[in-house]
């Protein structure tokens, strides 16, 4: 099946999210979109899959033109779709979500589930794809629930299969997997539309590449040309993949955890017996996998969660399970995973964000009256330090791009001694500017002499920040390296291997 | 710019209220002329003669909406009648407000003013203290009677997770049982009466009346101005808000959501005592099974019309009372029943919380205006 | 207050903080049981209670003395189970909570029948007819918050539709002069302000906790008006008559309970075994949980969420709607001001407490059916303040909200409009 999308455009208001999108995926090709955050992808696919309805332009399916008013157009013209975030009824079994939609029914009106059970086993023989139809998909890891989602795709016979950034979630291990079956797919003549800022994984898996900026398809490419070249086709100027930063000069032991035990609160243990150090004016990055653990870490660390045993130390004194006032003002900054859910109050204003925890500072509060002026001075400042783009500081966060959040957050962190900084995906979602802007930020605040705890999941990110490297899996440190350690190591632990073998129990 | 946008923001809300009151009266237009008996007779001859329906109509649509006006706002004696029955109304809606704003959704007002009149009334009436003094204690208990109420709700959302609005509901029926438990005792009773009547309070525990007004109207109105101060000025409000607004930025921020929701449910009781007070103190009634009426449940209608600010619930309680004594005058004056006005306060709230619905049915185009209150589902 | 033991092998073994709690909250229920068990026992001297199995049978009599030890016994090895942290898990602590729940319930009806210095004691009537009754209206409207709830939209307003289902199933059952189509009169109101419902909520997105207030503002306004406007005459329908099954009712004890009722019962039975399967087991119910949990997942695959949200509103209103009809042609007749009392949060309250599940729903509403039928016999006893059992039913809700439900898992999009993009 041949698709083709000609003049695609979408205007939100005055806003063009897509502009005038030309785009040709032959048959069996894995055609690979690059762009990054913001710039237009997931609009663009979208509209290909019924979602939003383009503003302008047509979709041509075999030289027909074909317009789609709802997913299930998309479907019956043979698209589907494995969304970043995954479209699965979490308190499903496998073979529920599977047929949600397209169900096995006897007598017309009574789910067939059994029907329904051997479907899903005879797609994932076919193309290979392991997974238990009769599991509740809550209980998978997101690398099978990713999977029942292809099969999900496959069992409406999708011949072209949107893929929209779907490594985020996996481990290096299970990105080849995946590419794996990509190029089963392709072989078996489905075609693949694979959406991803990453340019590793293009050059790896494209058999042709369009780079998206700004909403306009800016040029097509093919495997062979430069990682350089393609991060400046995307971005629009030459960018340097790494962050200057001079050598750590290891100060004195700021934080100091010993046998770190946390339960989740379903009751499972996901934080096992961990213990590390981190000194003044160093990067310790946490890499691994999400859902290892590292949420909860990080939460224990900030006193969001109370351990069930070990000592968070900072400068000597035990700060766990004391709240994340007390870490607050014991001189912990955090910059969570999650803007809108843990960072800012969406519907607070720029300014009231910029003191959401610093409310009852002496400089922002006399008793119990808020200083008003003093929180507007604040926010001016903090507004033309950190760059942050924004109507007016009385504006709603909510209504900013999502770096401007990210620097709201940092902003307001950093304007406040900290000894220790616990920041975790910093840059998820975020454009390349804020990137490489927060970055330097926080390799300042290393400089300053404060102790700095990264975790993410972006190799890419704990590379370029970390002084040392630690590998989180199955919630305990598998290793802890040097950032001169080849990536197919680290790669490695982050699957569970460790060189004692001593892991699981 | 900003300013300017603010002001258009503030007529298209303005504007959409305005319809919503437009498309409530319309209604209720609608259902006064079909309860009066004159427009009922014109109807056998709709076809026939048309003028004499809409004549009629229009006649009893005039009457019934004028009388309600005259006897709301017509002499200064209806004006304090309308603000002495307001006054609760905009105590108990303040209480409500109050929650909203910390992501609670408070309808228990109604059992919080059942136990504050209990407690205020007992001291009101059994208490034989001078008259200054027998007022502020009497006032105290009424607060604190509504306090422990609410934090009731308050410590079980807060430590075990129960939503509100089902504790709060169970709560009403509680204190309506306790209520009549104690009017069954002694105690509580008139002196050799065996009714579930209390004893009048004391002159000694009434608000003092000035103008014909009681004291405690300006008291509610204080009330409204220290909501306001608490929401908008103070580190607690920030907390409250941010708690209401986003649990989980406020827990990461270092607030207490325990302590929050706790405190807001506490002080949301002790505003629906002082709403007791305006009954028991101000206009002096006596303890009964049906002392509080409706009032716990309007206010939640009064809270929404005022969109959860201590202004629009000041602007709604004064709307309410006016229906409610104008409504009473109504009835009394050219017999379309008093009964509807709770139908269209149901309406003008139904409306005035649907922006989107009035911009749809008056064409307005869309400018904002008109903000949603709080989506929130049981998880919360 | 943290129970944990680091092995020599370095491998930490935790007893999580959910489980303490679990145990905490053990202890304290089945302490509480276990006191007030032996206060009834040792509080009462003539435990011989006299008994009726229906309403026209004769009055037997009952020795509860073993009873009442027996009762303290089962309270107090459960007590001990939880001391060393061995209640189990799944059915069989179920039946273990059931155990002591009708522990507690039989050594307090021994108690309160007990030592009754009259001549013509009072005897306890079976409550289990009573409880089917009174649970009618709580499970028709407890099926219309499952169905409403399990599609995303947050009914609150069982309790205005039941007004208005009441309202109008005496009018419709007046004006034609039949109780049974009453029936038909409450279904379409309920089914009315369904349609107010889905009108705001889903089409204009607006908050589904207020709409459910207003509406029952709107309801009981609406009502009240009419009411007020209503000849006497229009007011005064028939009541639905008892029918008895055939050969079903003549079961002893479950003949007379569930096979000796009016058509409004046996529709509720329908109901709640309808409402179940087609939850469960049907095409449609699949979608409406999957629009439910996650309306996004549902529209990729081409199901049209609104349209199946509108649908699972409409079938709930029909319920509450018939739910109402029961305090009008289902029991006393006439309709008064605030026909439904409260039940409509009772149901609510229920659907909550039965995790959104029918069936668990059913049993929680079932529970009020019982306290109710009993505070209205135990009213006669004077034993306990008849106006402290008439709070018995919510306290009830208060301890098991607070206690046992806690953090529930309502559906996930419960109450979030789904807006496509």
């Amino acid at each position: 099946m041949k698709l083709e999308i000609r003049g695609l455009t979408k205007r939100f208001g005055d806003f063009v999210a897509n502009d005038h999108i030309d785009l040709t995926i032959e048959p069996g090709e894995i055609h690979c979109l690059l762009g990054e955050n913001g710039a237009g992808k997931s609009t663009l696919m979208n509209m290909l899959y019924g979602l939003l309805d383009p503003s302008e332009g047509e979709v041509l399916i075999d030289e027909v033109p074909r317009s789609f008013a709802t997913p299930g157009d998309a479907i019956a013209a043979g698209i589907g779709m494995v969304h970043q975030h995954f479209m699965l009824v979490p308190v499903f079994t496998v073979a529920e979500n599977v047929m949600l939609g397209d169900e096995s029914v006897r007598g017309g009106v009574f789910l067939n589930r059994g029907q329904a059970t051997e479907r899903v086993r005879a797609l994932s023989q076919q193309y290979g794809l392991k997974v238990d139809p009769e599991a509740l998909v809550e209980h998978l890891p997101v690398g099978v629930q990713q999977r029942v989602e292809i099969i999900k795709a496959l069992s409406h016979n999708a011949k072209v299969l949107i893929l929209d950034e779907p490594t985020a979630v996996l481990t290096p291990q299970e990105i080849e997997e995946l590419m794996q079956i990509m190029r089963e797919l392709r072989d078996q003549g489905t075609s693949i539309i694979f959406i991803t800022h990453k340019l590793r994984e293009v050059k790896a898996v494209g058999d042709r590449i369009s780079v998206i900026r700004r909403g306009r398809v800016v040029g097509t490419a093919d495997p062979s040309t430069s990682e350089a070249e393609l991060a400046e086709m995307m971005v629009g100027r030459s960018v340097k993949l790494v962050v200057d930063k001079e050598p750590s000069t290891r100060r004195d032991t700021v934080l100091q955890v010993e046998h770190l035990t946390v339960t989740d609160p379903r009751g499972h243990q996901v934080v096992k017996d961990i213990g590390f150090e981190v000194r003044a004016g160093e990067v310790l990055g946490v890499a691994g996998v999400q859902g290892n653990g590292q949420t909860e870490l990080v939460k224990a660390l900030i006193g969001l969660i109370r351990p069930d045993t070990g000592v968070i130390s900072l400068d000597g004194n035990d700060i766990s399970g004391h709240g994340p006032r007390r870490s607050l003002e014991a001189g912990v900054g955090y910059i969570p995973e999650d803007r809108s859910h843990d960072g800012n109050v969406g519907s607070f204003s720029v300014r009231e964000n910029l003191i959401l925890d610093l409310y009852r500072d002496d400089r922002f509060a006399r008793g119990m009256a808020l200083r008003l002026d003093d929180i507007a001075t604040n926010a001016q400042e903090r507004i033309e330090e950190f760059d942050i783009r924004t109507e007016s500081d009385q504006t709603p966060v909510s209504a900013l791009s999502g770096g401007n959040q990210q620097k709201v957050v940092v902003a307001r962190e950093f304007s406040r001694p900290l000894k220790l900084l616990v920041a975790s995906q910093p840059t998820r979602g975020v454009d390349v500017g804020s990137i490489e802007f927060i970055h330097r930020r926080i390799i300042a605040e290393r400089d300053r002499g404060t102790a700095v705890v990264i975790v993410s999941t972006e190799l890419d990110e704990i590379y370029a920040l970390s002084d040392r490297i630690a590998v989180m899996y199955d919630g305990r440190i598998v290793g802890t390296v040097t950032p001169d350690i080849p990536r197919e190591q680290i790669g490695l632990l982050m699957a569970g291997a460790t060189d004692t073998g001593e892991e699981r129990v | 710019m900003s300013s300017l946008r603010m002001t258009a923001g503030w007529w298209a809300s303005a504007k959409v209220t305005l319809a919503a009151f437009a498309i409530a009266l319309l209604i209720g237009a609608v259902l006064i002329a079909f309860s009066d008996e004159d427009v009922v007779e014109t109807l056998p001859n709709l076809f026939t003669y048309p003028g004499d329906f809409f004549v009629a109509a229009a006649d009893a649509i005039g009457s019934s909406y004028w009388a309600m006006l005259k006897g709301s706002l017509g002499s200064w004696h209806a004006i304090a009648s309308t603000l002495e029955r307001s006054a609760p109304l905009i105590c108990a809606g303040l209480g409500v407000t109050f929650a909203f704003r910390a992501g609670l959704f408070n309808i228990g007002a109604q059992g919080q003013m059942t136990i504050a009149a209990l407690i205020g009334g007992y001291v009101a009436f059994a208490w034989q203290l001078p008259a200054g003094l027998h007022l502020l204690c009497a006032l105290v208990a009424c607060l604190i009677g509504g306090a422990l109420w609410g934090g009731v709700a308050g410590v079980l959302k807060a430590q075990a997770g129960a939503h509100e609005v089902i504790t709060t509901i169970m709560l009403n029926y509680v204190a309506a049982s306790v209520l009549l438990y104690a009017l069954s005792k002694d105690a509580f009773q008139r002196p050799g009466s065996d009714n579930a009547l209390s004893p009048q309070p004391l002159d000694t525990a009434r608000f003092p009346s000035i103008g014909g007004v009681h004291l405690g109207v300006l008291l509610a109105l204080l009330a409204a101005v220290l909501v306001w101060w608490v929401l908008d000025r103070s580190t607690l409000g920030f907390e409250l808000r941010a708690v209401g607004a986003n649990p989980n930025a406020a827990r990461t921020a270092g607030m207490s959501t325990t302590v929050v929701y706790t405190v807001a449910m506490v002080i949301a009781g002790a505003l629906a005592g002082l709403a007791a007070a305006m009954n028991v103190l101000g206009e002096g009634n006596a303890l009964s099974p049906t002392l509080v009426g409706s009032i716990g449940f309007d206010a939640i209608t009064v809270a929404l019309l005022g969109r959860a600010s201590p202004v629009g619930t000041v602007l709604a309680g004064l709307l309410f009372g006016a229906m409610s004594v104008g409504g009473v005058a109504m009835q009394a004056s050219v017999g379309t029943p008093k009964e509807l006005t709770a139908v269209i306060q149901a309406l003008i709230v139904l409306f005035v919380a649907a922006p989107t619905f009035v911009k749809a049915l008056m064409r307005f185009k869309d400018q904002g205006g008109g903000t949603t209150l709080l989506a929130k589902g049981w998880g919360a | 207050m943290t129970a944990a033991a680091i092995t020599e092998e370095g491998t930490v073994d935790i007893r999580d903080r959910a489980d303490v709690v679990r145990q905490i909250r053990q202890l304290v229920v089945f302490a509480i049981v276990a006191v007030l068990t032996l206060v009834f026992w040792l509080s009462t001297e003539d435990a011989v209670i006299p008994y009726r199995l229906g309403e026209g049978e004769d009055v037997s009599t009952f020795d509860g003395a073993v009873a009442l030890v027996l009762c303290f016994l089962l309270a107090l090895v459960a007590l001990g189970l939880a001391a060393v942290n061995r209640v189990p898990r799944g059915w069989a602590g179920t039946l273990i909570y059931l155990a002591v729940g009708l522990a507690f319930v039989l050594s307090f009806l021994i108690w309160s029948y007990g030592d009754q210095m009259t001549e013509t004691p009072t005897a306890l009537l079976n409550p289990l007819p009573g409880t089917v009754r009174l649970s009618t209206p709580l499970i028709l409207g407890a099926m219309a918050g499952c169905l409403c709830e399990r599609a995303g939209v947050i009914n609150l307003a069982i309790e205005g539709q039941m007004l208005v289902g009441a309202y109008f199933a005496a009018l419709a059952a007046t004006v034609v002069s039949s109780a049974t189509f009453g029936l038909v009169g409450g279904l379409v109101a309920g089914v009315a302000l369904s349609v107010l419902l889905g009108f705001f909520a889903l089409r204009y997105q607006m908050n589904q906790v207020v709409l459910g207030v207003v509406l029952i503002a709107l309801a009981t306004g609406l009502t009240d008006f009419l009411l007020s406007q209503l000849p006497r005459e229009l007011n005064e329908p028939e009541i639905l008559q008892r029918i008895a099954i055939p050969v079903l009712s003549d079961i002893p004890l479950l003949g007379p309970t569930l096979f000796d009722q009016n058509l409004l019962v046996y529709l509720m039975y329908v109901a709640v075994a309808g409402s179940t399967l087609l939850l469960f087991e049907t095409r449609w119910g699949l979608r409406v949980r999957a629009v439910g949990e996650h309306p996004k997942a549902a529209d990729t695959v081409g199901i049209k969420v609104n349209r199946l949200r509108w649908q699972a509103v409409l079938l709930g209103g029909a319920m509450a709607g018939l739910g109402g009809a029961y305090f009008t042609v289902g029991s006393t007749g006439s309709f008064d001001s605030n026909a439904s009392a409260g039940n409509g949060f009772i149901a609510l309250a229920a659907v909550i407490m039965g995790r959104w599940h029918p069936i668990g729903a059913t049993l929680s509403a079932c529970l009020f059916g019982f306290c109710f039928t009993l505070q209205a016999q135990l009213a006669f006893l004077d034993k306990i303040p008849g106006e402290l059992l008439r709070a018995s039913p919510y306290l009830v809700t208060l301890i098991a909200v607070a206690g046992f439900v806690g953090r529930v898992r309502p559906p996930a999009a419960d109450g979030e409009p789904y807006v496509k993009g």
